[in-house]
């Protein structure tokens, strides 16, 4: 068990060291350097030197590869050319407010998601099914930011209930990002929930299908009591690591969300540097996303394997 | 003559297949929907040139903002361009890009992914940490760093696409090749001689093609997505080439007092992603796929 745990955390950091080495010599194979890429036309003379001294490009690739990489380790990730200032101040606000942000949606998404999904699959092609399905398929297809667009034209212009765009700094305070954020969380959870409420109804079909539950409904097991004793603890369980896959996906499409509403996070912070050819904040922000997609998809997997009591008894055996 | 019939027998079962398979598609209303607004979409793409009233980048500051009207149906935008032009010319760039990544995808997928699954060991290890890796970093930052390096032209976004969106394809094909890999049939064909092309080709393609196939239809609606969403970010197509996306983001700072230029961008955007998305969904449960329980990644 221990042994399979430590596998596993061994994976995710090997898969993070290639997404290092990806970026790294993505943006070093790639036409231009960190410098000439952010100063274009002024790339010459003093300004081009200070940026070169600044960066350490006058050393070979692969000395700056393991420099880098051990700053990173040491929780240092470089210097912003745009914001002037260490990668690390310009990162702090963004990940709060990201965070903020993620777990309200997630603490929203995950409850509702489990509730429709039951709801549709024991009213399986009844109307409840067909009226959430046909909802869940529309706000799971259509991009985040034409949902994000309709929201803010619906809600904040038309009917003028909420402020459409989140117009505070990134040093925001806690309670002064909640009152701003209503319209995005909507907007994120929206589509999480859709993802997941899907995958949790045909999991648990699957289970009602299977012999133990017909069993169950023979020995003359109260309706609910099956409901809640057989079918969800095993539906539920594989539903965990898809959850997380999803979660890791939707990574992207909260970076769309935050640009449409100006929410000063992450995701707005990936548009910035990228707009202001800020290579060394992009390879930042690559590694600093990769790790959270890694990070969630371990927790799923340990989560699994600690609520799957056959798992479990499998590893011991082997 | 006996040789030549039984090709053309092969033949028509190839059509009655694929039009079975149609029918299949078309007898469930979700698929109907989805197939006829897909039809719609690419007819429309094909036709549209000809049957725009306006031309697409015709400036006016006579014609700002004007709302819906027998002359402009979907009124005009922020430059007086009218707006049902651009509309119907919108989709032709995202299918013509999305269409082409598709297919680069599912062929580089496909073919690395049944190589994988064949040859096993070491390689496949190592290719498939490398694919675990690239679906690590999130799709936006990696197509948005790609565009900001080499620029926004179709050249260089087709292709990208299909790297990126291919790598998913990568172990769909790794996966159904395992399936059949251990089958008697593989066993046979190698006890017989065959060599390892002959392999791939005769025995092992037509029997995950399918799985693939399914795939890349699914993709065919991400990548759309990811598409636009790079044009509404600013990295896609450059105006004034008319596209979905653009035209939102353009119109989204007025929408309080023009929203029909905002609307029908998003109409004709939800629709075609929607009408593929049925489309995949029917053509999987035709072919016996069930993909429900899968994560988008």
């Amino acid at each position: 068990m221990l042994l399979l745990i430590l596998k596993r955390i061994g994976l995710g950091l090997i898969t993070l060291f290639i997404v290092s080495l990806i970026t790294f010599v993505g943006v070093e194979v790639l036409p231009g350097d960190a410098c000439t890429t952010y100063l274009e036309r002024e790339a010459y003379g003093a300004a081009l030197d200070a940026c070169i001294k600044r960066l350490g490009l006058d050393v070979p690739a692969y000395e700056r590869y393991l420099d880098w990489a051990s700053n990173v380790m040491r929780g240092d990730f470089g210097y912003s050319l745009s914001g002037e200032m260490p990668i690390n101040e310009v990162l702090g606000p963004r990940v709060k407010n990201s965070l903020v942000l993620a777990s309200v949606s997630i603490l929203i998404g995950i409850p509702l998601a489990i509730v429709l999904g039951i709801i549709t699959a024991l009213w399986r092609d009844k109307l409840p099914d067909i009226m959430i399905s046909t909802i869940t398929i529309f706000s799971m297809t259509i991009p985040e930011f034409i949902s994000a667009t309709l929201l803010i034209l619906i809600v904040a212009i038309w009917l003028g209930w909420l402020p459409g765009i989140v117009i505070i700094p990134s040093d925001a305070t806690f309670y002064e990002l909640l009152s701003n954020i209503i319209l995005p969380v909507v907007a994120i959870s929206m589509i999480m929930t859709a993802h997941m409420a899907r995958m949790v109804r045909s999991s648990v079909i699957q289970v009602m299908a299977s012999d133990y539950v017909q069993m169950a409904i023979l020995k003359g097991v109260p309706y609910w009591k099956m409901v809640f004793r057989h079918v969800l603890p095993n539906a539920l369980l594989p539903a965990i690591n898809v959850v997380a896959l999803t979660i890791a996906w939707l990574l992207g499409g909260v970076v769309v969300t935050e640009v449409v509403f100006n929410y000063p996070g992450l995701g707005r912070l990936v548009i910035e540097s990228i707009s202001n050819r800020d290579l060394p904040v992009v390879q930042a922000l690559a590694i600093i996303l990769a790790s959270i997609y890694v990070g969630i998809n371990l927790i799923a997997d340990l989560m699994t394997l600690m609520l799957n009591p056959r798992l479990k008894s499998l590893q011991i055996r082997k | 003559m006996q040789s030549n019939l039984v090709t053309e027998d092969k033949q028509k079962n190839k059509l009655e297949k694929s039009f079975e398979i149609l029918k299949t598609m078309a007898s469930k209303p979700s698929g109907l929907i989805g197939l006829t607004i897909v039809l719609f979409h690419v007819v429309l793409a094909l036709i549209s040139p000809y049957i725009a009233p306006y031309d697409y980048k015709a400036i006016s500051p006579n014609t700002m903002l004007l709302a819906p009207s027998a002359e402009h149906w979907f009124g005009t935008d922020s430059l007086g361009r009218d707006v049902f032009t651009r509309t119907i010319l919108g989709g032709r760039t995202a299918l013509t890009v999305t269409f082409f990544g598709s297919l680069i995808a599912l062929l580089w997928g496909g073919l690395l992914g049944i190589f994988c699954g064949l040859v096993g060991g070491k390689i496949d290890d190592v290719v498939m940490r490398v694919v675990d890796a690239f679906l690590s970093i999130p799709w936006i930052l990696a197509m948005l760093l790609i565009v900001s390096l080499l620029g926004t032209s179709t050249e260089v976004l087709i292709p990208a696409l299909g790297f990126f969106y291919g790598k998913g394809i990568v172990r769909v094909a790794r996966a159904a090749t395992h399936d059949v890999i251990a089958k008697d049939f593989i066993v046979s064909a190698r006890a017989r001689g065959h060599s390892n092309m002959s392999i791939i080709w005769n025995e092992i393609i037509p029997n995950v093609r399918d799985a693939i196939l399914v795939e890349g239809a699914m993709r065919w609606s991400w990548m759309l997505l990811g598409f636009s969403s790079l044009s509404f970010l600013g990295f896609g197509v450059s105006p004034p080439t008319p596209d979905w996306g653009l035209m939102i983001s353009n119109a989204r700072g007025l929408m309080s007092f023009a929203y029909w230029s905002v609307i029908a961008p998003i109409v004709g955007l939800s629709s075609l992603i929607i009408g593929i998305n049925l489309t995949a969904d029917a053509f999987a449960k035709a072919l016996g796929i069930d993909r429900s329980t899968k994560a988008p990644v």
